[in-house]
C-alpha cells in the first residue's frame, strides 16, 4: 500500500507544473456553461406565466449546471487514456509488468492526483462563477442526501476511470483509439446529463437511459444533490451504479488480461 | 517536402506580375490539396470513422434543441427550425473551418517548438499562407455537406425559399464568419513564438466556438453580449448569415457589423503574426 501512496505523492507534484494549464481549461470550460445557462434563462423568461419549465425552476436549473461543473472537474478523465494507450503503443507498461506493481491501481493513482489538482486549480474561477450566481444556488436537503452525494460522487470516479481505463486498453489491437473514444464521449455527454438534465427527456426514454452507464457518470450524484431523487429510488439507482462499477472494473481486468497476451513490447 | 512542391515554389521571381502570383499561389494550394488527401486516403477506416463523430456530435446538438423546444415555443424571438437552421450553419462554417484551417492553426506552435518553420520561412511562398493552408482535411468537406441538408430542411419547415442574392450573402457572410476564426485563432496560435505551448489556449478559443450556435437574442443584455459582440464577435459568426436566410434581420447594419469586425480581427491578427514572426529565433537545429 505505501508504495501507492508514494506514487500518489509523486504524480501530485508532477501534476502541479501543470496548474496554469489546468486553469485555462477550467476557465475556457466555464465560458460555454456560463453560455447553456444564459439560454435557459431565455427560455424562462419567454415563459413568463410558467413558474417551471420541465420541472425545474430557474434556480434548480442553474445549480443543476453549476453542479455539473463541480463532478466533472471532480470525476472526469482527461488526459488519462491517451496516455495508457501511448503507454501501450510504445511499450512502456514492459516496466510494470517486471515490477511488483499493478498498472490498474497505479494509473488510479495517477488519476486521484490529477483530480486532485484539477479541482483545486478550477475551485478558483468555479467558487467565483457560483459566487455570482449564489442566488440561485442550493444546498443538499439534509446529511442523508450529503452522504448519498459523496457515495455516489465516488463512484462515478470509479466508472469514469474504470470505462476510460477499458476503453485505452483496445490500444493493445488498434493503433488509433481517439475515433472511439470520442464517439463513446458523444454518448456519454448526451446520456450523462451534460447537456441537458435527463429528466426532462420524455419518461419512456429517460427510465431506459437509468439502465445504461452513461447517467452514472455524471448525472446521478447531481440528480440525488438537488433532491430529485429520493428514497427507494435513489438506494436503487445507488444500487445500479455499484453494479456498473463491479461490472467495468471486471471488464477492465478481464481486457487486460487478453491484451497482455496480445502484446508484443514495441519498441520496449 | 514533396520536390514537386518545391518545384511549384520555386519558379517564382521577383518581376512576377499579380496575376502570375495569384496563378503560383493556385498551383502551390492544388499540390498541397494533392497531397493532403493521398495522405488522408492511407487510413480510410480512420477517415470514416472521424464522419461517424462529427455526425454524431452534430447530432447531439439538434437533439439539444429539440428537446428544449420540447418545454418552449421560443427562445426569446427565435422558433425551433429557426434555431435549427442556426446550428446548421454554425456547423457549415465551423467545418469548412476544420477542412482548410483547423489543423493549420494548431500545429503552428508545434513548428515553432522544433524550428520546421525554418524551412517554410526559406521557400519562396508567402509564409502565413503556406503555415495555415498546408494541410487540408476532406472529411470537413463531407461534413459540410451535412449541414447544407440541415439547412436546407429548416428552411423547408419554416416555408421559406430563399433569393439567389440571399444565398449569395449568406455564402459572403458565412465567409466573413469562417475570417474571424481564422484571425482569432491564428493570432492565438502566434502567441507560440513567445510561450512555445499555445495548443492550450487554441482549443480554449475552439471551445468557444459553441456559443456562436446559440441565438443572439437569447442575450438580450448585458456583459455577455457586449464582449461576445465587439470583442470576440462570436455570437455574429454564425447568427448574421443565419438570420439572413431566415429573414430575421433586425437591420442591415449587422451584415455591416459582421464585416466590419471580420476586417479588424483580421488586421489586428496580421499584426500579431508579423510581430511574432520577427521575435522568432528557430530552435536548436
Amino acid at each position: 500500500m505505501r508504495k501507492y501512496l508514494h506514487v500518489i505523492r509523486v504524480a501530485l507534484q508532477n501534476t502541479l507544473v501543470y496548474r496554469v494549464n489546468f486553469l485555462c481549461r477550467a476557465v475556457f470550460a466555464l465560458v460555454p456553461m456560463l453560455a447553456t445557462i444564459l439560454l435557459w434563462r431565455a427560455v424562462f423568461a419567454s415563459n413568463p406565466d410558467q413558474e417551471q419549465v420541465a420541472g425545474y425552476t430557474l434556480g434548480a436549473m442553474t445549480s443543476y449546471y453549476l453542479l455539473i461543473l463541480v463532478v466533472d472537474a471532480l470525476t472526469a478523465v482527461t488526459e488519462d487514456d491517451w496516455q495508457i494507450a501511448a503507454d501501450i503503443r510504445e511499450g512502456r507498461i514492459s516496466q510494470f509488468l517486471l515490477k511488483p506493481i499493478d498498472y490498474l491501481t497505479y494509473r488510479l493513482c495517477l488519476f486521484v492526483a490529477g483530480r486532485l489538482v484539477y479541482t483545486a486549480t478550477a475551485a478558483v474561477p468555479a467558487v467565483g462563477f457560483i459566487l455570482l450566481l449564489r442566488e440561485h444556488f442550493v444546498w443538499p436537503a439534509d446529511g442523508l442526501t450529503w452522504a448519498a452525494f459523496g457515495l455516489s460522487l465516488v463512484m462515478t470516479g470509479l466508472l469514469q476511470f474504470l470505462i476510460s481505463y477499458t476503453m485505452a486498453l483496445l490500444a493493445f489491437w488498434l493503433l488509433e483509439i481517439s475515433t472511439f473514444v470520442f464517439i463513446l464521449f458523444a454518448f456519454e455527454y448526451l446520456a450523462g446529463g451534460h447537456l441537458f438534465p435527463i429528466d426532462i427527456l420524455p419518461p419512456a426514454i429517460a427510465g431506459a437511459l437509468y439502465w445504461t452507464p452513461f447517467p452514472y457518470q455524471l448525472y446521478f450524484p447531481v440528480s440525488i444533490y438537488l433532491g430529485r431523487v429520493e428514497g427507494a429510488a435513489m438506494w436503487r439507482g445507488l444500487a445500479i451504479q455499484a453494479g456498473w462499477v463491479v461490472l467495468t472494473y471486471g471488464l477492465a481486468r478481464w481486457v487486460w488480461r487478453r491484451g497482455i497476451r496480445h502484446y508484443e513490447a514495441a519498441g520496449g | 517536402m514533396k520536390p514537386e512542391l518545391t518545384m511549384a515554389v520555386r519558379t517564382g521571381g521577383d518581376a512576377e506580375t499579380l496575376a502570375a502570383r495569384a496563378r503560383r499561389l493556385v498551383r502551390v494550394y492544388a499540390l498541397l490539396l494533392r497531397n493532403s488527401i493521398i495522405r488522408e486516403m492511407n487510413f480510410k477506416v480512420n477517415f470514416l470513422l472521424w464522419l461517424v463523430v462529427e455526425l454524431l456530435w452534430f447530432a447531439l446538438q439538434l437533439v439539444f434543441v429539440a428537446v428544449i423546444y420540447e418545454h418552449t415555443d421560443r427562445i426569446a424571438t427565435w422558433s425551433k427550425y429557426e434555431v435549427v437552421l442556426l446550428v446548421g450553419t454554425h456547423h457549415f462554417i465551423q467545418q469548412i473551418f476544420n477542412a482548410f484551417l483547423l489543423n493549420n492553426c494548431v500545429q503552428l506552435s508545434e513548428l515553432v517548438r522544433t524550428g520546421k518553420l525554418d524551412f517554410l520561412l526559406l521557400l519562396p511562398v508567402n509564409t502565413r499562407f503556406l503555415v495555415s493552408v498546408k494541410q487540408f482535411d476532406p472529411g470537413g468537406l463531407v461534413n459540410a455537406g451535412t449541414a447544407v441538408a440541415v439547412i436546407v430542411y429548416a428552411l423547408r419547415q419554416l416555408g421559406l425559399w430563399p433569393t439567389p442574392a440571399q444565398i449569395v450573402g449568406f455564402l459572403l457572410l458565412c465567409l466573413a464568419g469562417l475570417l474571424v476564426h481564422y484571425a482569432v485563432m491564428f493570432g492565438l496560435a502566434s502567441i507560440s513564438f513567445w510561450t512555445v505551448r499555445a495548443e492550450g489556449i487554441v482549443w480554449g478559443y475552439y471551445n468557444l466556438f459553441n456559443i456562436a450556435r446559440l441565438p443572439d437574442a437569447a442575450f438580450r443584455r448585458g456583459w455577455f453580449k457586449l464582449v461576445f459582440t465587439y470583442a470576440l464577435p462570436l455570437l455574429l459568426v454564425a447568427n448574421v448569415p443565419a438570420k439572413v436566410l431566415a429573414q430575421k434581420l433586425g437591420s442591415p447594419w449587422e451584415m455591416l457589423l459582421l464585416v466590419v469586425m471580420a476586417a479588424a480581427c483580421h488586421a489586428i491578427s496580421a499584426w500579431v503574426w508579423r510581430v511574432s514572426v520577427r521575435h522568432y529565433t528557430s530552435a536548436s537545429s
